[in-house]
């Protein structure tokens, strides 16, 4: 940390030690807190948010994955080296046995998500753990519906979120009281926005999977956004298999996680391409595109 | 807006609440501060071009670029607090948006607790009316330093120098009764974007800057308290690990003033003293720690202490008492206050029950008149109230820091969060 002569932290140290703040309060206020992973960097970033607020201990909570079984291959590689570098535990929830279980239908057409199916999986692994708060790595600047979410975002036992009948949150005062089968979602970086991670990134020089950077691909162009050429994908008349380098800004469900033509293959060069960006991140996301309140809808089913 | 990517370092941040009844053009002036400073993206432009039309509006309804929630597009009204976020090259700022009539007072309250500036918005055709005084009393109760009275709809009073005169002249005689230290005013068409980002080609009368460069320039490096050191454990690491094996951290965030080693300090309630051994984070020592920094602190002896005690320094310790007088914010639309009732009340990290002795009087917060024989606190009221608590609350005046003079008050039957406090003293 750089002198502070004049008392000042700057927006990114302010940022940070607000996050902190939050996590030490989950692990203090509730009984079984679990960090939600998805291999994207948010979540990255949230395992090096934790790793600073609980040093030199180890994290006081698990980490969980929700897969979809559609991921891509460097994120799951990720994941696992991540997991085993901080010495967690990482608990796996499965779409697909949800599928086989016969609690989740797999959606059907050219390139159907799973993206929904993750509710049920996500519910069924904090109900078997008995997760009282799930720490995610929302922001509020993704979308809409999140900019009303708050840092302790109350569940009712059904995992729903009402937007109507929040907790006021007010100075740095966090309720975290809950009845009985209840639950929390919590958000540390609630407040950071897509530069404000990719700032982090460079300050603490956090690695990342590949996919973020420059690469070439092949990917299919469907509805504005280009999808990554994989087995779960099948392409419609008139479409093709092109080729460039692409790069992730998000990293989801490979089936609706879009990719941006970009050469940018550092960190440096990603902060010049955000800055410069006129698209949203998630404006890549097909999961978004289905209609104005998507997110918010998939929220109050017990989305993140 | 673009952010270099040399120079981040050393950008701020400014929280910023806005204020405004309804139809003066809040959500508005929003939009056009996110739109002109370019943290529109294209996609969000494209959706709300497209709700627009659906909607039959004249122009892009700059509103639907933060009204987030069904139930909001579809009633054209806000609902909750929402944050958005804006960067230049200066600074990062997080606005609380806050809607103008339902439940007013509560999310204003809410949104003003983090906020180093209000912008108060006031249309040109109505002038200072009571919701203005409202909003103006509010940010003066949870000790904003900063306004910004932004005067709206320019436009539709022929960019009159005159009438914009006059508000000030009303507005600065109204607020001459509170002590916001800072109030500036700028005639603005949030509609038409003059005084928004650009200078106005309208008002060439006005002298000072738009909105968007008072917001980047003003000075807001006295916001936390740097002189009495508090630090509330927030939790106990202990890492149980060969390395670390006698490794005890007192984890939390700086609450006021500045620890340093060697600084000898009282942990309280005990009374135990020691002395600040090092003050630690994953890149090594840290040389000082101040607010609001989160840090883990380690002490030369070995004490008990847990969550919710305060490290202090000793020739510098905060007011301890089980009686406590404070305003309040009534927040809950089910039951009112009751008075001799008994809430859970969580200050710092520190939680206890307290017990409402006595209700002093209500705010009518339009005219600052104290109403003594009004004994309902409903939802978005203000009330002064005296607390007994069940175990000394460690605590400054809220006007001397926000940190450790503010709290809330939780009911425990519904678990929800009933009320907001600033302690008085």
């Amino acid at each position: 940390m750089s002198e502070h002569k004049s008392y000042h932290l700057t927006h990114l140290e302010q940022l940070e030690a607000e996050s902190i703040y939050v996590m030490r309060e989950v692990a203090a206020q509730f009984e079984r807190p679990a960090l939600l992973f998805s291999g994207g960097k948010d979540s990255i970033i949230m395992v090096r948010l934790a790793q600073k607020a609980f040093w030199p201990a180890k994290l006081p909570f698990p980490l969980v994955h929700v897969d979809t079984g559609h991921n891509f291959d460097e994120t799951i590689e990720f994941r696992d080296r991540l997991a085993k570098e901080v010495g967690s535990e990482l608990i796996i929830g499965s779409v697909q046995a949800e599928i086989d279980a016969g609690r989740a239908k797999e959606e059907t057409g050219p390139n159907p998500s799973r993206n929904r199916l993750q509710i049920p999986a996500l519910l069924n692994t904090i109900e078997q753990h008995r997760f009282d708060a799930c720490l995610g790595g929302a922001r509020r600047d993704e979308e809409k519906a999140r900019a009303k979410e708050r840092f302790f975002s109350h569940r009712d036992s059904f995992g729903q979120w009402d937007p109507k009948n929040q907790r006021p949150e007010l100075w740095n005062l966090f309720n975290g009281r809950m009845d009985f089968g209840e639950n929390f979602r919590i958000f540390p970086i609630s407040n950071w926005t897509e530069m404000d991670v990719w700032q982090y990134i460079k300050m603490e020089d956090i690695p990342l999977p590949s996919i973020y950077f420059s690469h070439s691909r092949e990917f299919v162009r469907r509805d504005g956004v280009l999808l990554g050429r994989c087995e779960h994908i099948t392409l419609l008349d008139g479409e093709k298999w092109e080729s460039a380098n692409v790069r992730c800004r998000t990293v989801g469900d490979v089936t609706c996680t879009g990719m941006v033509e970009s050469v940018a293959n550092n960190v440096d060069d990603i902060i010049e391409e955000v800055a410069a960006a006129r698209q949203t991140e998630r404006g890549g996301r097909a999961d978004d595109k289905r209609g104005e309140t998507a997110m918010e809808d998939r929220k109050k089913e017990g989305y993140f | 807006m673009s952010t270099e990517t040399k120079g981040y370092l050393d950008m701020d941040l400014l929280r910023f609440t806005t204020a405004g009844s309804v139809d003066d053009g809040k959500s508005t002036l929003i939009g056009r501060l996110l739109y002109d400073s370019k943290s529109i993206f294209e996609d969000q432009w494209d959706a709300v071009e497209q709700s627009s039309k659906q909607r039959g509006d004249e122009n892009v309804n700059l509103a639907l670029l933060t009204d987030g929630l069904r139930a909001e597009r579809e009633q054209g009204i806000t609902i909750d607090v929402a944050y958005r976020y804006c960067a230049t090259p200066k600074r990062k700022f997080i606005v609380a948006d806050t809607p103008g009539h339902i439940q007013y007072t509560r999310n204003m309250v809410t949104g003003a607790s983090t906020a180093n500036l209000a912008i108060i918005l006031i249309d040109a055709r109505n002038g200072v009316i009571e919701q203005t005084c409202r909003h103006s009393f509010i940010a003066n109760l949870l000790q904003i330093q900063h306004i910004i009275v932004c005067v709206n709809k320019m436009d539709l009073v022929d960019w009159s120098e005159d009438r914009f005169n006059e508000i000030v002249a009303d507005y600065k005689e109204f607020a001459s009764r509170l002590e916001v230290p800072h109030i500036d005013f700028i005639p603005v068409s949030a509609l038409l974007g003059d005084n928004v980002v650009e200078r106005s080609a309208n008002m060439d009368w006005y002298q000072g800057s738009p909105l968007l460069y008072t917001l980047e320039t003003m000075y807001i490096g006295n916001e936390h308290n740097h002189v009495d050191a508090r630090f509330p454990v927030q939790w106990v690491i202990r890492p149980h690990s060969d390395e670390w094996h006698d490794f005890r951290g007192y984890a939390g965030r700086v609450a006021g003033g500045v620890f340093k080693p060697g600084d000898e300090v009282t942990v309280m309630p005990s009374g135990f003293q020691s002395r600040i051994k090092g003050i630690h984070d994953i890149h090594g020592d840290v040389p000082e720690a101040f607010a609001p920094m989160s840090v883990t602190v380690t002490l030369e002896d070995e004490i008990d202490i847990s969550r919710g005690n305060m490290i202090v320094k000793q020739n510098n310790p905060p007011q301890s008492s089980q009686q406590v007088e404070a305003m309040i914010c009534w927040f809950s639309p089910e039951a009112n206050l009751q008075e001799r009732g008994r809430y859970t009340l969580r200050h710092t990290t520190n939680e206890v029950k307290c017990l409402v002795k006595e209700l002093k009087y209500k705010m009518d917060i339009n005219t600052l008149h104290k109403l003594k024989d009004d004994r309902e606190v409903r939802l978005n009221d203000i009330a002064r109230v005296s607390l007994q608590t069940s175990a000394p609350l460690h605590f400054d005046r809220y006007r001397r820091n926000r940190a450790t003079g503010s709290f809330i008050l939780i009911d425990e039957q519904t678990n929800n969060t009933v009320a907001a406090g600033m302690i008085v003293g």
